[in-house]
């Protein structure tokens, strides 16, 4: 049998997502033995121009991570779509957006403001920008455009599976290479390298009901380790967030940020979020219900941390 | 006009390139490190809760979110006015050594390691860990185990392996019972004997080659300039806490400062061409991508933190850094593939530091959070992230809601000195009609590798080379020749 060719990429992003393909270890060996990796920057050595002398879908599977917020990171997509069988986005950032994200409540022209103008260490007094060409005495330099808006790699070509998690962890990264190398991946489309339900189901905390008179920050409690976050009154994304990670954050005795993205069946995950949280409200008092809910002062980056630019939130024009 | 592009490096906070124009003699007129890539972390932190900062800001790196983690969370801490109780302290400075043993690690040996260990001119096929692995296999595996051991304590304190979630305003979110402390002591030894092997190897198959100590000291890998780090007060090398220190290019203390005074010495130039911002000594002034006292560049690297300290705070990295200064000529060293010893020393000094915290009786103490009561504004927090000074400035309303925020981080501080490393390595390297060779090309590589460059971490995780390519084109822009590697 021919090996497997497999590829990987990042765009923009932390790097975390291929410190945490490292995380299979020892079994990087394995991975070899049934698959040639055929471009994959952080791991060999392959350049741009041989992946586009490549023919069309020779790549097997392209784990892709990053979202993409450069031109840059727009044509490596397209070129990676076009060489793979099956394009994989590979955790939160390709998958949702992310953190990296959060930058589509703003824009570009205001983020390079605050960069190269405003923050109080910058000394800019002409207002110099970074441009895409630059004449300098020896010849032209260019630079990829930034973008005003974020987008997920499904927004931006056609994607065949998801893995979630910022980043993925390392057992579920094995479990979706050894579904690769078998052959036993599910019907296109689908989530994998994770389960369906709600991260609670995996989380050690005893569940009672829920019934919230007010909302508190982490740093304001210190919780009882062995109850459910949400009904101490911290924002645990848990309910809302997909299981898989095995519930890291909860047993730490913090909250859950949601980085896993919405369970199966659940297409906003901060609608999902907010939903729940408003019906744990225990109170019928509108003014009482009014202050608890002014105390979330975050709502977007409580509820979208790291899925806005997959959620149904669509900014009308930028100013 | 020729011009030779390496592209792309990758990471810095992801990507890089290097063009490099040759005049019509062939030889180097100038050279530019451009970093093609912006998040906008400074501008979307705007209207987050400052306790999230932590969690959000580490997903600048995800190659050292712990230093973000740690610098956040000491700038929030100020923003709360809360100073964490010392079991807090420890914890957190204990995850932080644990870290900084792995991560000094992986670069020794996975990224620089293989132009040591092979050769700066070896076949780049296995100029590469494999190749380490394969020539001193014994070492290679416990590369691996330190590594894993690493991950397992920042776990283990810090809630999660990568992007750690433990560290908020006035503490940590959970102590460490006996158990886990004597499984960390275990790690914690393994981890020194690491270490110290470490050493004899950097001895071995560095210092014991004379071309290895003569390329070291080669005056195309030499400059001066001023040196920043973190200092106890004792004026020891610390990562975590401290005020930072600044020594001039003879070596005076020029300026030590606390975190809340960074605005008064630090500025930051911004060019046309790249995305990344140029730190200086703003007293000193920004007068362009040249070395010296009167240029306000600066360097923060293990070598300047050696050179900005009086000395290591445990006892085997201080007879290391004192053997290393004896070996060199004296305090500062200028040579910047120097800071490989420098980085194996901090290394050492990180393993035994992890070994004295894991044996702290206040390491399990119950006292590892306390609730923040004042009114939160405004705080500034300072790590040594592994390559360089990190500076987290957070400004909120009076909800502790971020109405500003200002990021310097590690790698920026030495935007300035890489650029003029590389045009330097390349002018001393590069000469008319001479040859341009792999092995000549990864020789400038090195002059940017030994400041473990964030944008070389992932990209040389496995491999230890760049994804090179270079063109050499006419002054018609017409490629005359390409050199690829491997």
């Amino acid at each position: 049998m021919a090996k497997l060719k497999i590829a990987g990429y990042w765009a923009s992003s932390c790097g975390g997502c291929e410190i945490a393909t490292l995380e299979i270890g020892d079994k990087v060996l394995k991975l070899a033995e049934v698959a040639d990796i055929v471009f994959w920057p952080a791991l060999v050595d392959t350049k741009y121009h041989a992946v586009e002398q490549m023919a069309d879908k020779s790549i097997d599977v392209c784990l892709f991570n990053g979202a993409i917020q450069t031109s840059d990171n727009e044509q490596l997509a397209k070129l990676l779509r076009a060489k793979s069988k099956a394009l994989v986005a590979y955790g939160s950032c390709s998958y949702e957006g992310c953190i990296p994200g959060l930058a589509n409540l703003t824009n570009r022209k205001d983020v390079f403001h605050r960069v190269y103008v405003e923050t109080p260490s910058t000394d800019n007094p002409n207002s110099v920008f970074p441009q895409t060409k630059c004449q300098m005495p020896e010849g032209e330099l260019s630079l990829p455009e930034f973008y005003d808006t974020v987008r997920t790699l499904a927004q931006t070509v056609e994607v065949d599976y998801f893995v979630p998690g910022c980043p993925p962890v390392g057992k579920q990264t094995w479990a979706v290479l050894e579904a690769i190398v078998q052959g036993n991946l599910p019907e296109p489309g689908s989530v994998v390298g994770a389960g369906t339900r709600a991260l609670c189901e995996e989380c050690p905390r005893t569940r009672q009901e829920k019934k919230i008179k007010a909302f508190y920050r982490p740093h304001q409690i210190i919780p009882d380790p062995d109850k459910c976050l949400l009904e101490q009154g911290l924002l645990c994304a848990g309910i809302a967030t997909r299981e898989g990670c095995g519930a890291l954050c909860p047993r730490a005795n913090m909250p859950c940020t949601g980085c896993y993205g919405p369970p199966a069946g659940v297409i906003d995950q901060g609608v999902k979020f907010l939903s729940a949280v408003a019906s744990i409200i225990d109170s019928n008092d509108p003014n009482e219900i009014a202050r608890i809910i002014e105390s979330i002062r975050d709502p977007v980056g409580t509820f979208y941390r790291y899925s806005l630019p997959s959620s149904m939130l669509r900014r009308a024009r930028i100013k | 006009m020729k011009r030779i592009s390496i592209d792309p490096i990758t990471r810095l906070e992801g990507h890089g390139k290097i063009e490099i124009f040759l005049d019509d003699a062939g030889e180097v007129a100038n050279a530019y490190l451009q970093i093609p890539e912006l998040r906008g972390f400074e501008k979307f932190c705007e209207g987050r809760l400052v306790e999230d900062l932590p969690q959000i800001t580490e997903r600048i790196c995800g190659v050292c979110p712990e230093a973000h983690h740690m610098a956040s969370v000491k700038a929030v801490d100020d923003v709360f006015h809360v100073d964490p109780p010392p079991t807090a302290k420890k914890l957190r400075e204990l995850l932080y050594s644990a870290f900084y043993v792995f991560d000094h690690a992986t670069h020794f040996y996975i990224l620089s390691g293989p132009d040591f260990v092979m050769g700066p001119e070896s076949d780049p096929a296995i100029r590469n860990v494999l190749g380490v692995i394969a020539k001193v296999p014994k070492v290679g595996l416990e590369v691996i185990k330190a590594r894993e051991m690493g991950h397992e304590i920042v776990e283990i304190v810090g809630g999660r392996k990568i992007h750690p979630c433990g560290a908020l305003p006035g503490g940590m979110s959970h102590g460490l019972n006996e158990e886990q402390r004597q499984h960390i002591e275990g790690m914690a030894r393994s981890l020194l004997e690491f270490a110290k092997l470490t050493i004899k190897v950097f001895d071995d198959v560095v210092l014991a080659n004379k071309a290895y100590v003569d390329l070291i000291l080669n005056d195309s890998y030499v400059h001066r300039t001023y040196y920043m780090g973190l200092v106890d007060g004792n004026n020891k090398v610390n990562f975590y806490d401290g005020k930072v220190r600044v020594v001039d290019p003879e070596g005076k203390e020029f300026v030590k400062y606390a975190p809340r005074e960074y605005l008064e010495h630090i500025a930051e130039h911004v060019e046309p061409w790249t995305y990344l911002k140029f730190p200086y000594l703003k007293k000193v002034g920004w007068k362009g991508l040249i070395d010296g006292r009167e240029s306000g560049v600066y360097r923060a690297t293990p070598l300047s933190r050696l050179n900005a300290a009086d000395g290591m705070a445990t006892p085997l990295a201080q007879a290391e850094y004192e053997r290393m200064y004896s070996t060199l000529g004296g305090k500062p060293v200028h040579a910047t593939l120097a800071t490989h010893w420098a980085r194996v020393i901090e290394l050492l000094y990180a393993a035994e530091r992890l070994l004295d915290l894991s044996l702290d009786p206040e390491i399990t103490g119950p006292n590892y959070r306390i609730i923040p009561t004042a009114t939160p504004d405004e705080g500034v927090g300072i790590v040594e992230a592994p390559r360089g000074t990190l500076t987290h400035h957070y400004v909120t309303d009076e909800y502790g809601v971020v109405k500003k925020a200002n990021l310097i981080v590690g790698t920026t501080n030495n935007n300035a000195a890489i650029s003029m490393s590389i045009k330097r390595a390349a002018q001393g390297l590069i000469r008319g009609g001479k040859e341009i060779s792999e092995g000549l090309l990864n020789k400038i590589e090195m002059a940017f590798r030994a400041y473990d460059p964030c944008f070389g971490c992932a990209t040389h995780s496995l491999s230890g080379q760049m994804p090179l390519e270079v063109k050499i084109y006419d002054s018609q822009g017409r490629v005359l020749r390409m050199l690829k590697r491997p």
